[in-house]
């Protein structure tokens, strides 16, 4: 494409079908303490 | 839905529903202001002659790619996740901050533990209830492996024999049960010594550091008992257990206020001191509290971001990177499911606080506040209506949620923030939204650059 140029692969629909195993860190337990962020958790599933 | 934005000089679409994310030029960035679904299979003329100041077939090139993108999944995506919302319901619980301490040998002006005692009294936790926490988080997390326990406080490392007393019981047994713990703790460094150290890196997966940055900064609102400065006391330890960590994660931390609303110089400072990976957040206050961040402080707010973000772009695309911040990073590709993403942080659900006594809340920012108590890990009655009341909380329950395009990426902010500027854990605080949709924007910024 020469307007737009695409920088991940659009995946939030995938991860609803095998998602929700609940492995995952809590916000949280990482830093914050204050202030919740989930974005930059990690999948567990995919390690 | 899209959200599209300006960062430093390059133009960025979000897919909200997709996750998706585009750098475009300045054409589809303007085209975007009039072209939405449903898309034809030519460009309509009313948009070549709105974007006139552009040659019309390089805007039906450029609505084609559009369409081309929106056909394939990947712009203007629609939300049909509501069906997941209830997943959380009944959740088991995997997670614990457990308050070992509420004393502390500082006496931060903004501590939301009113220095400590968080209202109460002034009390450690002994060894006996460090290990019953351990046997009612084992009790309460059904098939859950992973059990994360933050030692927390007031300060943690004040009641030091509990927090290795009730490492070592729950390592004793954690095979036995087919469970993992993973121990984080919380610490102002004040008591930090080489034997506590040692068993920090050791056993604990995580540790948070707290200072606020600059000398100055983290003396004049984080001082000892006796009023003087606690930064030259814990910079040294500090550098220690960093130096000795290896591999583990760890965050220097740092809070701001209206005191240093040039935050960033705090967290370039830290980085200074040879620390790599950073966390400085806005303080939480009432707002009659004169270091308490108000709305007129945003633009001042917004800018050091920007100023980070800039700063840590160019590293990045130098080779050279320098340090990680907390509230920057993202991950585009395999970050959370979208199920994990309707809701935050589990808090009163599958994450709880436990007091010295054994009491139970919903996190560690509801300590001491009656009406929240949900029960004692020496009961095995938990108030399931607190419980559910927080299963229920999600993008989609909350107000202003379902239509903010950062839902996928905050997840409904913070309960607790809800709970103590707003009065209800169901409307989120807008300034932490506009604070939080910033940080957003530059993680998504610095993490596409290229």
């Amino acid at each position: 494409m020469k307007h737009i140029k695409t920088v991940n692969k659009a995946n939030l629909k995938q991860t609803a079908e095998k998602g929700g195993c609940g492995k995952c860190q809590t916000s949280c337990q990482s830093a914050c303490k204050t202030s919740c962020t989930v974005a930059n958790q990690k999948c567990e599933a995919v390690k | 839905m899209i959200h599209k934005f300006k960062q430093n000089g390059r133009y960025i679409v979000l897919d909200v529903c997709s996750g998706g994310v585009h750098e475009v030029d300045e054409l589809a960035y303007s085209l975007l202001d009039y072209a939405a679904p449903p898309f034809f299979d030519e460009c309509p003329k009313e948009i070549t002659d709105k974007l006139s100041e552009y040659p019309a077939d390089e805007v039906k090139d450029c609505y084609n790619e559009l369409k081309t993108l929106y056909d394939e999944g990947m712009l203007f995506t629609e939300d049909d996740y509501e069906k997941y919302a209830d997943m959380a319901l009944n959740a088991p619980i995997k997670a614990m901050c457990l308050h070992v301490s509420h004393d502390c040998n500082l006496r931060c002006k903004y501590c939301f533990a009113q220095t400590g005692d968080f209202g109460g009294d002034r009390m450690l936790m002994s060894p006996e209830t460090g290990k019953r926490a351990m046997d009612y988080l084992i009790a309460h997390s059904a098939n859950r492996v992973n059990l994360e326990v933050d030692f927390f406080g007031g300060e943690p490392l004040m009641a030091w024999d509990t927090v290795v007393e009730t490492v070592k019981y729950a390592r004793s047994i954690e095979k036995q049960h087919n469970k993992n713990f993973r121990f984080t703790i919380t610490t102002n460094g004040i008591l930090l010594d080489d034997e506590k150290i040692d068993f920090i890196n050791r056993e604990m997966s995580n540790c948070v550091l707290s200072l606020d940055g600059r000398k100055e900064i983290n003396d004049n609102i984080r001082p000892c008992i006796n009023g003087s400065g606690s930064y030259d006391i814990i910079l040294p330890k500090f550098k220690k257990l960093v130096d000795g960590r290896g591999d583990k994660d760890y965050y220097v931390r740092g809070t701001f206020t209206k005191y240093n609303l040039d935050f960033a110089e705090d967290v370039l400072h830290i980085n200074s001191l040879g620390f790599k990976q950073l966390s400085v957040e806005p303080v939480v206050a009432d707002p009659s509290l004169p270091y308490a961040i108000t709305e007129e402080d945003l633009p001042k707010i917004f800018s050091e971001y920007d100023r980070l973000e800039k700063i840590m772009e160019e590293q990045k695309l130098s080779g050279g990177k320098k340090f990680n911040f907390f509230h920057f990073m993202i991950d585009l590709d395999q970050g959370p499911c979208v199920i994990k993403r309707l809701r935050g942080c589990g808090c009163g659900n599958e994450y709880i606080a436990v007091t010295p006594d054994g009491d139970i809340y919903p996190c560690h920012q509801f300590v001491g506040i009656e009406e929240w108590k949900m029960g004692s890990i020496f009961s095995d009655k938990l108030s399931q209506e607190i419980k559910d009341k927080f299963a229920k909380l999600h993008i989609y329950s909350k107000e202003q949620c379902g239509e903010c395009w950062a839902r996928f990426y905050c997840s409904g902010g913070c309960n607790a923030n809800s709970f103590i500027y707003e009065g209800d854990i169901r409307k989120p605080h807008k300034l932490a939204c506009e604070m939080q949709k910033k940080r957003i924007e530059c993680a998504i910024a610095l993490e596409s650059a290229e």
